[in-house]
């Protein structure tokens, strides 16, 4: 019997239950209220910077890695190359230039998103948006205009993929040998 | 007889999420008995007739006052058009909260903040406008002020959307968020019903858009009157 219980207790725990790092319990928010996507794991292996929800910040943060935004900020936020998520206990004023923008908390200022701007239910969005492209889901609020730049987002896609193969090294695979033609996954 | 008022929304500007594609109860008067969240089409004359004027125009502004959705940040960009977005009756209720919602907007410092915040935009801006039912829930007052701001807003030329409800002394109206399907067909998303500022005949309508150069009325089947107005 005693046995029995401590096999119940044991197997049907999800490994989420162990206690994570302290910089792991700030991150978990940024995909927990995302719909059906399971981004946390992904986003611990890609290495997210996290700023968590105790923190306040006036000035500038300039980003070269993805960066997962909690905390109260004021002033300007770049993150050119890389995804910004600003999280549900966010509450930015700040003009804010990123490749790809997901906002679950509340922003006031201008957003610039090369790629594309991701606005949650229950985000709340007050400034412009330049952008290539837009998610906004049922239950977010935003006010303010909505400018579409079809080359940004072209360009955003280019950049994103950069191991296609040469234009010029391709014909020549596949002149010399068809084997070769097929085999380029 | 109305079924052919429910269309299913196309897989493209429709589709926002969560969205749920039902046609609803309706009584006669072509009312949602649910304002639970379900989302039903319509056809829009009026629409249709707005964005005739607005094709094969790109590079336009026009302005959105049923707040943000998927579907109408989707059409109106594809059309190479920039949108400025705002819910209008939550700014109302931001503005003119705490007491009679309807004695705050005969207020002249609330009015002019609340224009300041809200209708604030450089003469000759926006070369289309999308008011929708907000008419309705602005006392005559506030009401008087915005048309004139929106007036000068807009381009000469250029064309305003408004419905008005055509009930006259509901107690209640419902409130829609209106989402563009595609050029002529709306999805109305119930999110409950408020006491209206005031009604409108023709006549009515007629006289506050006096300072536009025209207004043509459609006619609908169900309780909402469709208005465009040329600037």
């Amino acid at each position: 019997m005693w046995n029995k219980r401590r096999d119940e207790d044991v197997a049907p725990r999800p490994p989420a239950a162990a206690a994570p790092p302290a910089m792991d319990v700030s991150r978990e928010p940024a995909s927990a209220p995302a719909s059906t996507a399971k981004p946390s794991a992904a986003e611990a292996m890609r290495g997210v910077a996290a700023i968590g929800k105790s923190v306040i910040i006036k000035g500038q943060i300039l980003s070269r890695e993805d960066l997962y935004l909690d905390g109260e900020m004021e002033g300007t936020v770049e993150v050119p190359e890389h995804r910004l998520t600003i999280g549900p206990h966010a509450k930015l004023q700040a003009s804010i230039r990123a490749r790809e923008v997901v906002v679950l908390g509340c922003v006031n200022g201008n957003v610039e998103a090369s790629d594309k701007i991701d606005i949650r239910k229950d985000a709340r969005l007050t400034g412009d948006i330049k952008t290539g492209g837009i998610i906004i889901e049922d239950g977010a609020y935003f006010k303010g205009s909505i400018d579409i730049v079809r080359a940004a987002a072209d360009a955003a896609k280019h950049a994103a993929r950069p191991l296609q193969p040469q234009p010029q090294a391709q014909p020549v695979a596949v002149t010399a040998t068809p084997v070769l033609s097929g085999d380029k996954r | 007889m109305f079924n052919d008022r429910w269309k299913l929304p196309r897989a493209g500007f429709g589709s926002s999420r969560g969205a749920v594609f039902s046609p609803p109860a309706i009584d006669a008067a072509g009312r949602s008995s649910n304002s639970g969240g379900n989302v039903y089409s319509r056809h829009s004359h009026g629409l249709e007739q707005f964005f005739n004027h607005i094709e094969d125009r790109s590079g336009l502004q026009l302005l959105d006052f049923s707040g943000v959705s998927q579907a109408n940040v989707g059409f109106i960009t594809s059309l190479g058009c920039k949108l400025y977005s705002d819910d209008l009756i939550q700014s109302l209720d931001l503005a003119f909260g705490g007491g009679d919602i309807y004695e705050n907007q005969s207020q002249p410092e609330r009015i002019d903040t609340f224009l300041n915040q809200n209708l604030n935009f450089p003469e000759n801006h926006f070369d289309g406008v999308l008011l929708w039912d907000v008419p309705g829930f602005l006392a005559p007052p506030l009401l008087k002020a915005a048309v004139d701001r929106l007036r000068r807003m807009v381009r000469p030329g250029s064309y305003l959307m408004a419905m008005f409800h055509a009930e006259d002394r509901a107690s209640q109206v419902p409130v829609y968020s209106y989402r563009i399907s595609d050029a002529k067909t709306l999805l109305l998303s119930p999110r409950g019903s408020r006491k209206p500022a005031q009604f409108f005949n023709n006549r009515a309508v007629e006289n506050l858009f006096q300072g536009f150069e025209s207004v043509k009325f459609f006619l609908t089947r169900d309780s909402l009157r469709e208005v465009i107005v040329k600037r």
